[in-house]
């Protein structure tokens, strides 16, 4: 079946998937920003929504989930944002990126409802594992939102099968154990690592955790079907808050031009 | 003497096989951590199934801890109770005496049990949270026993307010790391906790201090800190032969309250587990989870939690720092809402009276948790038969609040 998310990740070179956090600096300030990435180049959009408690995160993202909450971005306004971006950009895919709390606050249906109504295409929630995926999988599969699973280094091959169970939208490969922002894998790792899960699953892989440079991002694309670039947009954000569109659109320009020529490169 | 092996239809046959109490538990971790979880319940399975790791905490339990710790009928408190009761009225009030265990409070059970465990798994550093200090002092005493480095999170407000204890872990050779994130109290320590964790999961062993987080925590914690109602159970028996009526316990996570309550379970006894009503439950500066609070998942399990209509965590509040943790252990939620448990709140104005009380009556400083406790028996002890016997456990003592207390009394130290 193709989707908006199967399409955005082209045969010839990786898709850029890039992280904001909902509502920072505030809620009127994202959709400016989230139109960047896409000028920028993103072929994914992850908006996460903020938590109290984000115990995956690192600095930069930790700030940023306290900021938006110190502003007083509300589950309404994330929504809200989702519509909106979705209404400017029919094409490209959007991805909730958050903490099992706020999603099932309401109920499991009442979020995957939501989410539908919002145009919403994949849900990535840090703390649910497949061990504990009928509290919100069944209800977004059924309303056709993917449910998007994460792999890591200590996800070993006995473990994988179950992790791939009743995924859905790409396969997000976390590059390092530990929390986001902090330290970029070994390429070698990811590329053993991309070739282990590409063996077991036909759902794109995007690798992410400490992405940060256009080389870095290159030598990802080489090997995997996208890469994740988070903490490094959102310290953008922090720096310039509301006036972040310009700097991001730069920025995620950047990634995406290495991207795009990065298998021609390795190729000549 | 022990009790019988739980029938099918037992309270004390939780969680399930994926760590459910009821819809509660669970493990709602990061995929990162999921392998780890799931390798610690293989390891605790197999300690369990082993006499010589049952023998090494029972040997260190008694000759370390002080183990068994004695029960104590107080009996001036009880007929100071009976004074404002009516004629026939006036439970006796018999306590548990945990606060006399090694470190001073039940925290140090726990976390015997957990270091054999991490050593078992061959772990070589651990790790762990606290708020007011006593499980890291815990912790911090087993690391220093057994020759294991230990890092202990901790919110920097605790840290500000709870000095003694920090220098306590710091002389037992403990690194304690201020946690600046979010609001610097006991949930960010463990979000702290949890960081370090994902990020050391080869050689790191994380010691949780209450009967939450992902399963088996809550199972094992519990099991390690049932020598509580174990060793009552039995010396009721022994020395008035007959079990009491009614157990009384304060709950922040929930572990000496369970301790107490679970080899109790399937007997005819009433329980009653004492949150902490801060400054009151008709406003939102509390620590009454299970009274104030709404179903949710946070560190690991599915559980009641004190959340806005967003699921954005609200801060806890208590006089006691070891209770204003805004989440509560899983088999807690899961007892109150089978209605065999009954839950209820105090004051902190309650417990600073509860605190006086015993210290007056029995020469006995309680820490402020069990102090809560012992206010909810002052309420309840009055409106039994006098042949009606409560056991409350006195978990902690109170050294680490006099500065508290002080300055709540206006007292200058």
């Amino acid at each position: 079946m193709t989707t908006r998310l199967s399409s955005a990740f082209p045969a010839d070179r990786a898709a850029l998937v890039c992280f904001v956090t909902a509502g920072d600096p505030d809620a009127a300030s994202t959709p400016a920003i989230l139109d960047a990435l896409v000028e920028g180049g993103a072929d994914v959009i992850e908006l996460g929504m903020p938590f109290t408690d984000p115990m995956a995160d690192g600095p930069a993202i930790q700030a940023a989930n306290l900021r938006s909450l110190a502003a007083g971005t509300k589950t309404a306004d994330i929504l809200q944002i989702a519509t909106g971006f979705r209404r400017r950009h029919p094409d490209v895919p959007l991805v909730l990126m958050g903490y099992a709390n706020p999603m099932t606050r309401r109920g499991p249906e009442w979020f995957a409802d939501a989410c539908a109504q919002a145009g919403v295409d994949g849900v990535i929630c840090v703390d649910i594992p497949v061990e504990e995926d009928a509290s919100l999988g069944p209800a977004l599969r059924a309303k056709g939102i993917a449910p998007i699973r994460l792999a890591t280094p200590t996800t070993d091959a006995a473990r994988l099968p179950a992790v791939l169970e009743g995924a859905g939208g790409f396969l997000y490969y976390v590059s390092v154990a530990g929390i986001t922002g902090k330290q970029q894998a070994v390429q070698a790792s990811i590329e053993e690592a991309v070739a282990r899960l590409k063996a077991s699953t036909d759902l794109p892989i995007a690798v992410g955790f400490g992405v940060r440079t256009p080389e870095q991002a290159a030598a990802i694309g080489r090997v995997a079907d996208g890469v994740v670039v988070g903490s490094a947009i959102v310290e953008i954000v922090s720096e310039y808050g509301a006036d972040a569109a310009g700097p991001v659109r730069d920025y995620v320009r950047t990634l995406a031009d290495a991207i795009a020529t990065a298998r021609q490169t390795a190729a000549a | 003497m022990t009790n019988a092996a739980p029938k099918p239809n037992s309270y004390r046959n939780q969680p399930d096989a994926q760590g459910h109490f009821g819809p509660f538990g669970g493990r709602y971790v990061a995929e990162t951590l999921m392998p780890l979880v799931l390798d610690l319940e293989k390891h605790y399975r197999a300690a369990q199934a082993d006499p010589a790791f049952k023998a090494q905490f029972d040997d260190l339990l008694e000759h370390y801890v002080g183990r068994p710790s004695p029960l104590y009928y107080a009996e001036r408190l009880t007929e100071e109770l009976r004074m404002g009761a009516a004629p026939d009225k006036g439970a006796q009030i018999w306590f548990k005496r945990d606060e006399l265990n090694h470190t001073g409070a039940h925290k140090i059970n726990n976390c015997i049990g957990q270091i054999l465990l991490a050593m078992r798994m061959g772990k070589t550093r651990i790790i762990a949270e606290t708020g007011a200090g006593q499980h890291g002092v815990a912790t911090a005493t087993v690391c220093a026993r057994f020759g294991l480095p230990c890092v202990i999170y901790m919110g920097a407000t605790d840290v500000a307010r709870q000095q003694p204890n920090v220098f306590r872990m710091k002389l037992l050779g403990a690194e304690v790391i201020p946690v600046t994130s979010g609001a610097a109290t006991l949930k960010d320590a463990m979000n702290e906790g949890l960081r370090d964790w994902v990020a050391n999961v080869h050689d790191t062993f994380y010691i949780i201090g209450t009967a939450a987080g992902p399963h088996p925590y809550p199972e094992l914690v519990r099991d390690f800190q049932s020598v509580i109602g174990k060793e009552a159970r039995a010396q009721m028996l022994s020395r008035i032969n007959r079990l009491p009526d009614l157990l009384v316990a304060a709950i922040g996570g929930g572990s000496n309250a369970l301790g107490l309550f679970h080899p109790f379970l399937d007997d005819d006894v009433k329980m009653l587990g004492v949150e902490a009503a801060g400054y009151g439950l008709d406003g939102n500066e509390h620590a009454a989870s299970l009274l104030g609070g709404f179903p949710g998942i946070l560190h690991g399990n599915k559980t009641y939690l004190l959340q806005d209509e967003d699921g954005q965590i609200t801060e806890g509040h208590s006089i006691s720092a070891g209770l204003d943790y805004p989440g509560i252990g899983p088999e807690h939620a899961w007892l109150k809402d089978m209605g065999r448990v009954e839950y209820t709140a105090i004051t902190d104005d309650e417990a600073l009276e509860g605190f006086q009380l015993l210290c007056r009556t029995e020469g006995i400083i309680p820490a402020l948790e069990p102090a809560h406790a012992i206010a909810a028996v002052t309420k309840v002890a009055p409106t039994m038969d006098r042949d009606r016997i409560i056991l409350a456990n006195l978990c902690g003592r109170g050294d680490k609040d006099i500065f508290t207390v002080a300055e709540k009394l206006g007292v200058e130290m």
